[in-house]
């Protein structure tokens, strides 16, 4: 019998529904995209939703706990809540997407009311921006954890140390996962560190580092639900490196010539929402019927969403020039 | 309370905003121990202890973006650059993501960011900027410069209330060389409100911070020669008071711009645009600006005096001006 760190059958199910939802959600946002519905760029995390749907997972949102997504992580704030059709509005630039046209796919939410908080494009800010967040939350006394994602790439930036050096030193509720999956944009890992695992970092900071599967959801919750649990009751940092792939190009127009076709299957054959639902069969936890079902709820959930997002206005242009500082009501209305 | 001093008006207005509301809370290099680099935090850790009264690492973008991060949850924090001129070390947290968060989020970041700024003390290219021309062109921050004692408290208490990212730019030159008596009673300074320092007809100078000394000092000598000049202390740059510069312009049709920032793409150059665009009609003369050469303040006392501006310089900018 399988491990599952005291996750019942309703959670593991509960799991799958969310990695067929960020699957599936993703295939009808690039369908979008070729109907040129979908505006800005589209960055697939195809091959990386078991590692942040998991992680997001291992998260308690009633508490106040706040997960900062990356590009390839809507996985993670599907698990917190968001909804499908404001993702959608937001790939699209509806007026009523939740940053009304402003910003674009997963770049939103609000730390104090949705339990996420969407990235800027900065790689790295966001880092010290957790910070932040888990400092205030510690001021106020809300015993809340942050979960933060940074990429291999991202952790590179200066803005990563500072924000991983602060929180260290303070011993912030932060639990930090990279996502090593091979590239960033075309540069692979090996290129961006040369440190012998990104996870290693963790001993300049004097905080918690630890290297785990990121294919393997169970494997991953467990990781996450231990520094979450570190976080909270005051053990610091945790830096958990997750080892995943990028299975498709940087963005939609990269056809990522670079990467070797063997790794591709390689990871392939790793993936994680097949690997998920061959351990569920497995062990009794579902049969294929249970996940077929799964799968026409999550595409019916998603059509419907899709035509509300479709049907959504586009802003009026003349807003642009409101709601840049309080006082003209703007957001209040 | 009778002769404050400057930088004891920012220490007060720390204090008591801190003490009104607990939100409020103060992180930075070497602010608590040590009571800052200046001393302008001096004694506040012992009021509100090390949870109020944060040392960080030296980190800037840790400083101002952990800021930014627990404003958007409901804290006010005010961050200190131990020298403004280390801001640029964290410009990006600063206008890519505090000064973005109504804008593009709806979410407010009610926080400060304040230190040291200016030259005029010999502290050499780094410890002697004057940062608000680079931050005017990236929305969603405000920015004010105090002159006076009155102004730094009262200014930023005012920036601590508001809902917004208030880059607060205190002159250490004024630090401890300007003092006055201040009023009991909280009080504020609303932002984006200009004051009238000299009321005069034949034309205006409009400046802030530091350089208000320099106007009023060139102001009397034009006195002197019968010319009665109009000092407008802007103290807010975003927003700030237009309505204030084009009632001044229309009243004296001639106008200076002083600011001790380089010249090129500086302040200035957007407020007489405003003017040019505004009230062209009213000028009698082009619109003159005075400020530092072009150049990074430097070090030594007779460079860095020929580089910022002076009294004749602006003497001489308004002799022009009459004389046109
Ligand atoms: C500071 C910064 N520099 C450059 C970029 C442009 N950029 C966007 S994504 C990306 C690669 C990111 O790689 P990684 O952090 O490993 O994340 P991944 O895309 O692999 O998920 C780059 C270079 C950026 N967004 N931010």
């Amino acid at each position: 019998m399988v491990e599952t760190y005291g996750l019942t059958r309703d959670q593991l199910l509960d799991i799958e529904y969310y990695l067929r939802l960020t699957r599936s959600l993703e295939e009808r946002v690039v369908a979008l995209f070729r109907q040129a519905k979908v505006i800005g760029g589209l960055y697939r995390s195809l091959g990386q939703e078991g590692e942040s749907v998991a992680a997001a997972y291992a998260l308690d949102y009633k508490q106040g706990d706040v997960v900062q997504p990356l590009i390839r992580n809507v996985g993670a704030i599907l698990v917190a809540g968001a909804k499908p059709v404001d993702i959608l509005r937001q790939y699209m630039a509806k007026g009523n997407s939740p940053t009304r046209g402003r910003e674009l796919n997963i770049h939103f939410g609000n730390p104090q009311t949705d339990g996420f908080i969407g990235q800027i494009s900065m790689l790295g800010d966001m880092i010290p921006v957790m910070a932040g967040i888990t400092l205030a939350g510690r001021m106020q006394k809300k015993n809340l954890v942050g979960l933060a994602f940074i990429g291999d790439g991202g952790s590179s930036t200066g803005a990563f140390w500072e924000g991983m050096n602060f929180a260290s030193v303070q011993r912030l509720p932060l639990v930090v996962i990279i996502e090593d999956n091979g590239y960033a944009y075309s540069t692979p890992t090996w290129k961006q560190s040369a440190a012998r695992t990104l996870a290693d970092k963790a001993y300049a900071f004097g905080c918690t580092g630890e290297t785990v599967d990121g294919n393997d959801v169970l494997a991953v919750y467990d990781a996450t639900k231990r520094a979450v649990e570190r976080a909270r009751s005051g053990g610091g940092v945790t830096l958990l490196e997750v080892k995943t792939f990028r299975m498709k190009g940087h963005a939609e127009h990269d056809n990522q010539a670079y990467v070797p076709k063997e790794l591709i299957e390689q990871w392939r054959e790793k993936d994680p929402v097949v690997r998920f639902e061959r351990m569920l069969i497995e062990n009794g936890f579902a049969t294929q019927e249970d996940i077929t079902a799964i799968e026409q709820r999550v595409k019916r959930e998603i059509d419907i969403a899709t035509d509300e997002a479709d049907a959504s206005p586009m802003p009026t242009p003349s807003d642009a020039a409101l709601g840049l500082f309080d006082g003209d009501g703007y957001w209040n209305a | 309370m009778p002769e404050t001093t400057y930088i004891e008006a920012i220490t007060q207005a720390m204090a008591e905003e801190m003490a009104r509301d607990e939100r409020v809370f103060l992180i930075g290099e070497d602010v608590g121990v040590y009571g800052g680099a200046f001393k302008t935090s001096y004694g506040l850790i012992d009021k509100f202890g090390p949870e109020r009264v944060i040392d960080t690492p030296i980190s800037e973008i840790a400083i101002i973006g952990a800021a930014s991060g627990a404003a958007i949850m409901g804290m006010r924090p005010i961050a200190e650059m131990q020298f403004i001129d280390f801001i640029t070390c964290g410009y990006d947290m600063l206008v890519n993501f505090a000064a973005v968060n109504r804008y593009l989020f709806g979410r407010a970041c009610p926080m400060v960011v304040r230190g040291p700024a200016g030259g005029g003390t010999h502290g050499g290219p780094y410890h002697s900027l004057n940062p608000e021309a680079m931050f005017m062109n990236r929305p969603g921050l405000k920015i004010v410069a105090p002159a006076t004692a009155y102004d730094a408290k009262g200014l930023l208490k005012a920036a601590v209330r508001d809902d917004d990212p208030v880059l607060y730019i205190e002159h250490k030159y004024l630090y401890r060389r300007i003092k006055e008596d201040l009023p009991a009673e909280d009080y504020i300074v609303p932002l984006g409100k200009a004051a009238v320092r000299r009321k005069g007809k034949d034309l205006t100078i409009i400046t802030w911070g530091a350089m208000l000394y320099v106007a009023l000092d060139a102001a009397n000598e034009l006195a002197a020669d019968g010319v009665d000049a109009e000092v407008i202390d802007l103290r807010s740059i975003i927003p700030f008071d237009e309505e204030a510069i084009l009632e001044s312009v229309a009243k004296t049709n001639r106008v200076i711009i002083l600011h001790e920032a380089p010249l090129t793409g500086g302040a200035g150059a957007e407020f007489a645009a405003r003017i040019a665009e505004k009230a062209f009609d009213y000028l009698d003369a082009p619109i003159k600006r005075v400020a530092a050469l072009d150049v990074p303040t430097p070090y030594s006392p007779p460079l860095e005096a020929f580089a910022l501006p002076d009294k004749a310089k602006v003497l001489k900018a308004a002799r022009e001006l009459l004389a046109y």
